[in-house]
């Protein structure tokens, strides 16, 4: 990276606060590609898969060689429907295809084959929540195109290493309208976006390794305006935080500049993760005339209504309807719907869940805690699908059916949880393997009561003469003396009598 | 139509394309010229838009352009794997290579 | 019988195959030996491929002895222009840029030729690109006319019309963008047919403007260019331009004769200034054509004026795109320089590609530069389309149209070369042909006072190639224009380590 001397007030943290924020507004747009998860590249039957060795998932088609030519790959449009229909865009009965003409060693045509003036996919929107308000985020089209492949600089720093695997893997181009005004906004857009590609099955949203990328375009201009202000492009975000704090800084760079009598420079520039700031791209300096003219070998792309009606049926519950739905009709706080249906495959898991055994609380208490624990430290959210849960959902619903059966407490579930993870038994197996099975028989209660009280008299007396605390302690050994398994309420309940009297 | 030959180059009117705009096309375009290519170049492009702009005197509104001349539907090809890996063949001729890698002068960001 | 055998049509030489006369391997060192002896003449190849033609023809007798002769072409010696792709043999496009690339891969008409047992003695010479007219651009030094060798065999596919017509091969594939094909074999005295656009695959052939580029046979006679046009065209998976109709069995229709066709002789293609014994022939041919039975008149095609400019925007705006993968990355040459990345761009580009090439880069890219592209590349598209309603306005009651297929016969080496202007309008009377996507030929129909041949335009409608063939049919039977030869060269004594047994 060529290096520019940071002028001191650059390296500031970015304020969102202070002298002259609250005289603007911040005007931002996204542009997010995401590379779609086919089998194969858009233009040929290379493998679109991460990880191959250097230049392995490579053909003359995608290096770029005399004489080659695309041919389209029909997953890629139905993708590209599927996201179009799910954001409420008008899928366009026929699309063209563009080169965009620029020199760069990672794109081996020396154009990258686009989608310029009619898009597939046009006018949709994105409805976000931020601080418990809706938001929407109108898009302004949704397109096709190839991806590049990669450059790494070599060992010696003389020279770049080119590997082309990655050229030709589709993507969809997804750009929203400047309708965000918070780096939070921004944030929960791309959450949104991200949730629902993934939802759709068409990308698995992930921004560290380049599968979810984002650009900014910020600008700020007065409180209240109608014209928009100059506007800064950001690249290079690696993760939702970054867009956030990108954005935040460019925010403040924006007012700080304006209020100091500056003006904004329109150009690219490049969040520095490890500063923490963004940098003017300087390379930009050659301008890019992309030259944009019809893809000459690729005819128009014709969608017909029976194929848009097609893909239609094949759509999943989106993300809004289903959390919409666990509140209504299963009756869950918000905040759980929305933990719930934050992953595709956690909902559906969830409902077999509450399939197995019909308490929708109680299912997503042990969903959102032990599930999800075990999940997040065996990361098994790193795949788009988790298909080996730590428990599986008929399990966990007969667990639960154990508890509101009152056959064991919750405490001594936990214990069966931990059997059931390590074994994949069923839980009413362990339960009577182990004589877990809860005490709710008030005479061996009442006997281990009478135990425990004449063998802490001491501390009774204290409790009648008003030590309220030492309550908890009598249950505690009450508990002990049953091995756990005495019913904790019915417990309570006797005690109480008992130290009545 | 008259094809016959035209008047000589240097007959011609005063050279419309700049020196200025050859530059900037030639870089777009990646070539390198020397002055008097550049020169040269000016010179036979000026001729050759000046016989183009006879295209300005055909009124072409509501004329759609076309773009491709057979009317057809962009076929499109089943989602599958149809390559297998042929590094060695594709990278053999690779003016540098580097391992499995196209070696190239650096890029500076 | 060797020394007749380069005067062979194909036709003639396959029957003689088929009747066990001649073997394949015999035919093929006949035509090697002929290439041996007449290449200083005529400089049609810039690749003899000798051991892979033996091997072919080997195989060719296997299967003629065998009587498993997959097609007419089996054990017949044909030319491929430099920029079809043959795999494992270098192919270059006629460019420095492309010296000592080795294509992995055939292009799809290579294939074909392949399955249907043609023996490939050689790549075609042609003009750099094929950018050009008269085979002058190619950097491995121009081709020759076999008629005056002080002339040019026309472009760009030059050596594929003078490996013909000096009886170096049976048949050659050439391609045709703006009359690349018509106008060497126009003045080569040979027959050279462009197909409509979509017709013949355009896999693995080296794109100069590729909504304009076809590739197409060059032959003896009539027959012959039918006979290849059948094993080279049809549908391609891999050319999502390439139609998916039927190939008509075009030697069925051949002999139909000229009776009831309609005929129309555009009147905007005889003008002042064109060389009076073309004019002369061409109208003696329309003569001879009524009298086999076909009713002429003179119809308009009024934009044919702006045919020319139309032509060198779209094609030259295409080919800069098309051009921009050749920057000494991934194959071809590159120049080492000090510099970095833009450097080696700059200078292997400009080192491995001629002047006419990169003016039309230039020409292309400025055309389609910012605040230039409505006024020329739109521009040219809309006057394209204006182009074809005149062809489509004729063709509603005409069966073909008959033109002359230059204003000249071939100039002299070095005539035009200074004036790139001049030599673009060498394709005045070709150009629009390929603007409208149609079929047509170039067929013989006289001899100039100087003995230079003079070549007759056949076009048909929107995949009429029966019809252009069998009114040249009729013309050809009715004349014997086609039977006569070029002057012998002086032939180069046979190498010692020639191709013998």
């Amino acid at each position: 990276m060529t290096h520019e001397p940071a002028a001191p007030r650059d390296r500031a943290q970015f304020p969102t606060s202070g002298a002259g924020f609250d005289r603007y507004e911040a005007v931002i747009g996204l542009e997010v590609h995401a590379e779609m998860l086919t089998a194969s590249k858009i233009f040929c039957g290379c493998s679109a898969t991460f990880g191959a060795p250097p230049n392995h998932n490579t053909c003359p088609v995608c290096l770029g060689m005399p004489g080659v030519l695309p041919v389209l790959n029909r997953r890629v449009v139905e993708f590209a429907v599927r996201a179009g229909l799910a954001t409420q865009c008008r899928i366009a009965p026929r699309s063209r295809w563009a080169r965009k003409n620029y020199f760069y060693p990672d794109l081996p045509k020396g154009y990258q084959i686009s989608q310029y003036e009619l898009p597939i996919c046009e006018g949709g929107y994105v409805d976000i929540e931020v601080d418990g308000a809706t938001k929407r985020v109108r898009l302004t089209r949704i397109h096709m195109e190839e991806d590049t492949g990669k450059n790494i600089h070599d060992a010696h720093g003389d020279a770049s290493l080119v590997d082309f695997n990655r050229s030709g893997v589709p993507l969809l181009e997804i750009v929203s309208e400047p309708d965000m005004a918070t780096p939070a906004e921004a944030g929960a857009y791309l959450r949104t976006l991200r949730t629902l590609v993934q939802y759709l099955g068409i990308c698995d949203g992930n921004m560290e390794e380049g599968s979810f990328r984002c650009d900014a375009n910020v600008s700020v201009r007065s409180r209240g305006a109608t014209s928009l202000g100059v506007k800064a492009e950001v690249k290079n975000m690696n993760s939702f935080r970054a867009v956030e704090k990108a954005i935040a800084y460019e925010i403040a760079r924006h007012v700080r500049t304006l209020e100091e009598g500056g003006t904004i420079l329109q150009e690219t520039r490049l969040w520095d993760a490890d500063r923490e700031e963004t940098r003017s791209m300087r390379s930009k300096e050659y301008a890019h005339d992309y030259r944009y003219f019809p893809e000459p070998d690729l005819p128009p792309l014709l969608v017909s209504e029976e194929f848009v009606e097609a893909v239609r049926r094949t759509l999943p519950e989106l993300p809004d309807a289903r959390r919409a739905r666990f509140v209504r009709d299963l009756g869950l706080p918000p905040y759980d719907a929305e933990v719930l249906t934050s992953r595709r495959d956690l909902a559906d898991y969830f409902e077999e869940v509450v399939r197995a055994h019909a308490n929708a609380k109680a299912a997503s208490n042990w969903v959102m805690g032990e599930v999800l624990r075990l999940v997040k430290e065996r990361k098994l959210d790193a795949a788009l699908t988790i298909t080996d849960w730590p428990v599986a959902a008929a399990r966990l619903g007969e667990l639960i059916a154990l508890i509101d059966e009152g056959a064991i407490s919750g405490k001594i579930a936990k214990t069966v949880f931990e059997e059931v993870v390590a074994t994949s038994a069923a839980p009413r197996a362990i339960v009577a393997a182990k004589g877990l099975t809860q005490v709710s028989d008030e005479g061996p209660i009442l006997a281990a009561i009478e135990q425990v009280l004449s063998a802490n008299a001491d501390k009774v007396v204290e409790y009648r003469g008003g030590k309220d605390k030492l309550f908890g302690f009598f249950v505690g050994q009450v508990m002990k003396a049953t091995g756990g398994k005495a019913n904790p309420p019915l417990v309570n309940r006797l005690l109480a009598e008992k130290l009545k009297n | 139509m008259d094809w016959r030959p035209r008047p000589a180059l240097a007959t011609l009117h005063a050279v419309k394309i700049s020196r200025e705009e050859i530059r900037h096309v030639a870089l777009l375009a990646r070539l390198a010229l020397d002055p008097a290519q550049e020169e040269a170049m000016a010179t036979t492009l000026d001729a050759i838009l000046t016989y183009m702009e006879k295209l300005a005197e055909l009124d072409t509104s509501g004329v759609e352009p076309t773009a491709h001349i057979v009317a057809l539907d962009a076929p499109r090809r089943e989602d599958r794997v149809l390559n297998t890996p042929d590094t060695d063949a594709l990278l053999a001729n690779a003016p540098a290579r580097d391992g499995d890698f196209f070696r190239v002068p650096k890029i500076i960001e | 019988m060797t020394a007749l055998l380069h005067e062979l049509s194909i036709a003639e030489a396959a029957a003689r195959l088929r009747r066990g006369e001649l073997s394949a391997v015999e035919l093929t060192r006949a035509a090697l030996a002929r290439i041996a002896a007449t290449e200083p003449s005529f400089h049609s190849f810039i690749t003899v491929t000798e051991e892979a033609a033996l091997a072919a023809a080997r195989d060719a007798d296997t299967h003629l002895r065998t009587g498993t002769a997959p097609s007419g072409l089996t054990g017949i010696p044909v030319a491929v222009k430099d920029v079809i792709a043959t795999a494992g043999v270098r192919t270059t496009a006629g460019s420095r840029i492309l010296d000592g690339f080795v294509p992995p891969y055939d292009a799809t008409v290579t294939a074909r030729l392949k399955a249907a047992g043609a023996v490939i003695v050689g790549k075609a010479n042609c003009d750099e690109f094929a950018m050009g007219s008269s085979n002058e651009n190619s950097a491995y030094g121009p081709a020759r006319n076999p008629w005056d060798l002080g002339r040019v065999p026309g472009g760009s596919s030059g050596g594929s019309a003078t490996a013909v017509a000096a009886g170096q091969a049976l048949a050659s594939l050439g391609t045709d963008t703006g009359g690349s094909i018509r106008l060497p074999a126009s003045y080569c005295g040979v027959v050279g047919l462009k197909p409509t656009y979509g017709r013949v695959s355009r896999y693995g052939v080296i794109a100069y403007a590729s909504s304009l580029d076809q590739v197409g046979p060059v032959a003896r006679d009539v027959s012959d260019c039918a006979l290849v046009l059948s094993v080279i065209a049809g549908y391609d998976a891999r050319d999502s331009t390439s139609v998916d109709r039927p190939v008509p069995d075009c030697a069925a229709g051949l002999t139909a004769g000229a009776r009831g066709l309609r005929v129309a002789i555009p009147r905007e293609y005889f003008v002042e200034g064109m060389q009076p014994e073309v004019e002369h022939a061409v109208r003696a041919a329309v003569d001879t054509l009524s009298g086999l039975g076909a009713a002429a008149r003179e119809v308009s095609l009024p934009h044919t004026e702006y045919a020319v400019g139309a032509y060198y925007i779209i094609a030259t705006a295409e080919a800069s795109s098309n051009l921009a993968r050749y920057d000494g990355i991934r194959y071809g040459l590159r120049t080492t320089v000090d510099g970095g990345l833009l450097d080696m761009y700059r200078h292997t580009r400009a080192a491995g590609f001629g002047a006419e090439v990169k003016r039309r880069i230039m020409l292309g890219t400025y055309a389609l530069s910012s605040g230039y592209y409505d006024a020329y590349y739109l521009k040219a598209q809309k006057v394209r389309t204006l182009i074809r309603r005149d062809f489509e306005r004729v063709f509603a009651d005409t069966d073909v149209i008959v033109t002359p297929v230059a204003p000249t016969t071939a100039f002299r080496l070095g005539e035009k070369v200074a004036d790139p202007l001049q030599m673009y309008l060498s394709d005045i009377f070709t150009i629009s042909v390929n603007l409208a996507g149609l079929p047509a030929i170039s067929l013989p129909c006289g001899f100039d006072a100087s003995g230079m041949p003079i070549g007759l335009q056949i076009v048909g409608p929107p995949f009429g190639e029966e019809v252009v063939l069998r009114a040249a049919r009729a013309y050809e039977e009715a004349t014997d224009w086609q039977r006569r030869r070029p002057p012998e060269p002086a032939l180069c004594p046979p190498q010692p380590t020639g191709s013998r047994a």
